[in-house]
């Protein structure tokens, strides 16, 4: 595809005798999803374009056993979350940056209870740092006059309070931001969370992510901003369900940031 | 026989207030057949929290009129507390208007109760209008058809009741101290319920008394009535909201708990020295059981959610899965914990203390698996609920029971959950390709 990303592994590092900035958690979405792997990439693009220098646990990474908890799989949780420890803490790394909202709640909240404790960040947490500290610079008119709308992803929202950082790095874009009704502490879920991703749902009379688009709909956006990788695979099918993929797009934030920077 | 009102006054208040405090000792002891939780922390915030939500009302406005409406009801409950007291004082010592030498504060003091009961009544009758008449998608849910759509009425009625009663009281003692009445000393405004003494013009003073009597007697014998009725009803709130918001979850809605027992068993799979064939020590404790498949499986807290819940239903009209058609409602995961939790407390009442296996549990019985498997974990119950209750803690509690006890997870699941085991990875995809998508 286009340009040489640069990505360097946590191992390389450690050979180098070196430790990076922060550690990218990738995620199994983030690396196997065809959709979420160029989430992944436009993140990349924009630690590249800010000099940041990072590592990831490349073919060493693991699921974080998140999804296998919400199922109620506590067991196979625990013996994923202690082998990614010892591996975590054998790179001795201190910063975590992840795109995915799961991989970020259980990495901050349920592993410190199990031996790992570090500084977990949501990638718009960390992409509006590199923006406060003047190391990115976000200019081009890409999205000037879009209605742009954010969905807060569940567990990144309600479960953990951040709601304002995605929000300030779409008002940079110039973009026009436009809440839905149910937004912030009261937003719908996308569907996916609770392990609902890899199961069929249970009986009713509509699917959740079409519900959900339905809210972004009734306001008109261009784009549909969102922070997870799940949570964009439920809205691009609630799209499709409404036939308006071709008026409305479902981009990461990182994306839309990384397309305003033509990245 | 001078003494007679006096002694029957006490009477009725002991056996009030002694039927509820037996009842209060069978909530306590069912709660405790809950597992311990360590609640010891964070105190300021739990403080913070309990003056907050309950006493503050703060997630009861997030819905403006039913919030106000509320508001009306709590405080007047609260406030007019203080006129219970002195209807109590005055049974005991056979006074009448104990309070009134407070003069003009005694004044005010009743001029407020009879707004407040007026502006209870008008809360009352809306609640009522919001249930039958206009029937809020959220009172005539699948799991409110029944009991607890009476109780719900029955609960305005009785709150109805009891303010007609204490305004038709003041209305009649209004009139007698106008008459000039013995024993009536005048004391007190009543900018309500002067409305309801013409009805009594040209009564005589001893109707006057009777219906005053009357009106006293059953307003106290209401209210010790309603006290006992709590218990039987989803009404224990205006007593268990306080406890239930200071022992509510103080992390992040998005941190669930590590099961300890399992955490001791992964560290010694992981743990090369120990030998995976060695006999356990004799002194071994049994087992835990993972998860939960009945109500003495879920910890205390969560027991005293269920005892907490008034059904209002904020959680279930806010749950996705509910919202697009599925069984799922978290406020009947509530209610059904509760009433397996009476039947389980009915059946050691009926076996000296004992529980006795009656081949039913929460799982099945109650709460089916389709109702626990459509949950996506999004915390909007949670978030919904104006009194703490975490609904989601108990689906996922059972999730595990059901994973972990029997295997019985849907078919994808396993087979994603085989795949994180064998690749890590939720898809069946080589871990060696994890970084192929730098070069995609």
């Amino acid at each position: 595809m286009s340009e040489q990303l640069k990505v360097k592994t946590m191992q390389e590092f450690m050979a180098e005798g070196k430790q990076p900035e922060i550690l990218f958690w990738v995620g199994s979405a983030g690396s196997y999803d065809d959709r979420a792997k160029k989430i992944s990439r436009a993140f990349v693009k924009l630690l590249n374009k800010a000099n940041v220098v990072f590592a990831v646990l490349g073919t060493e990474e693991s699921s974080t056993g998140d999804v296998a908890k919400r199922a109620g799989n506590e067991f196979l949780f625990q013996m994923q979350a202690m082998m990614n420890i010892e591996l975590l803490n054998g790179y001795e790394v201190k910063r975590i940056v992840t795109c995915d909202p799961h991989s970020f709640n259980t990495l901050k909240n349920e592993y410190p209870g199990l031996g790992g404790t570090y500084e977990v960040l949501h990638h718009t947490q960390y992409l509006k740092e590199l923006i406060d500290k003047g190391r990115l610079k976000l200019e081009g008119e890409a999205y000037k006059g879009k209605r742009i709308t954010f969905h807060d992803p569940c567990y990144l929202g309600r479960a953990n309070s951040v709601f304002d950082a995605p929000r300030e790095l779409l008002a940079k874009t110039n973009a026009e931001l436009v809440e839905m009704k149910r937004h912030k502490k009261t937003a719908l879920c996308c569907g996916a969370g609770g392990a609902q991703m890899f199961k069929e749902p249970e009986k009713g009379d509509m699917d959740i992510n079409v519900l959900r688009t339905k809210d972004a709909l009734e306001i008109q956006p261009n784009i549909i901003a969102t922070g997870c990788p799940y949570c964009n695979t439920m809205m691009t099918d609630g799209i499709k369900a409404h036939e308006k993929e071709g008026s409305v797009t479902v981009l990461d934030v990182a994306e839309v940031l990384a397309n305003s920077l033509n990245l | 026989m001078e003494y007679l009102p006096n002694i029957l006054f006490v009477i009725a208040l002991i056996a009030g207030i002694g039927f509820f405090t037996r009842n209060v000792k069978k909530l306590s002891r069912n709660i405790k057949l809950g597992k311990d939780v360590d609640v010891s922390d964070n105190k300021p915030q739990r403080w913070r929290n309990m003056v907050r939500i309950a006493l503050g009302q703060t997630k009861m406005v997030v819905r403006p009129v039913a919030g106000l409406m509320h508001i009306f009801v709590y405080v007047g409950f609260i406030i007019i507390n203080i006129e219970v007291l002195e209807i109590i004082l005055d049974g005991i010592l056979g006074t009448h208007r104990l309070f009134a030498p407070l003069g003009t504060l005694y004044d005010v003091l009743i001029a407020s109760f009879e707004i407040l009961a007026l502006l209870v009544i008008v809360a009352v009758v809306i609640f009522w209008i919001r249930r039958n008449i206009i029937r809020l998608k959220r009172f005539i849910k699948p799991e409110m058809k029944g009991w607890p759509k009476t109780d719900g009425n029955l609960i305005l009625y009785i709150e109805f009741v009891l303010m007609l009663l204490f305004l038709t009281m003041n209305a009649a003692d209004s009139q007698l101290q106008q008459l000039g009445a013995a024993h009536y000393t005048e004391a007190g405004a009543f900018p309500i319920s002067q409305f309801i003494t013409p009805l009594f013009d040209g009564l005589s003073i001893s109707s006057l008394i009777v219906i005053e009597r009357a009106a006293w007697w059953l307003h106290i014998l209401g209210i010790l009535a309603f006290l006992n009725y709590l218990y039987y009803s989803k009404h224990l709130h205006i007593l268990l909201a306080f406890p239930n918001t200071y022992y509510g979850k103080v992390k992040p809605q998005g941190q669930f708990n590590n099961l300890e027992s399992v955490t001791n068993e992964v560290k010694l799979m992981m743990d090369p020295s120990a030998d995976p064939y060695a006999a356990p020590p004799e002194d071994a404790p049994v087992p835990e059981k993972f998860g939960a498949s009945d109500v003495m499986d879920l910890n205390w807290v969560q027991l005293l959610n269920a005892y907490t819940c008034t059904e209002c239903g904020r959680c279930t009209s806010e749950c996705p899965a509910n919202q697009t058609g599925k069984k799922l409602s978290p406020r009947k995961i509530m209610m059904d914990t509760r009433d397996r939790l009476e039947e389980v407390g009915k059946i050691m009442d009926a076996n000296k203390g004992e529980f006795v296996d009656d081949g039913k549990q929460l799982l099945n019985d109650y709460i089916t698996p389709e109702e626990l498997w459509a949950c996506t974990t999004c915390n909007a119950c949670v978030q919904a609920c104006p009194v703490s209750i975490d609904p989601l803690s108990i689906i996922v509690e059972m999730r595990r029971y059901l994973v972990m006890e029997q295997s019985a997870a849907p078919m994808e699941l396993n087979n994603m959950m085989s795949n994180i085991e064998n690749n890590g990875a939720p898809w069946p995809y080589n871990q060696m390709d994890r970084l192929n998508w730098v070069n995609e």
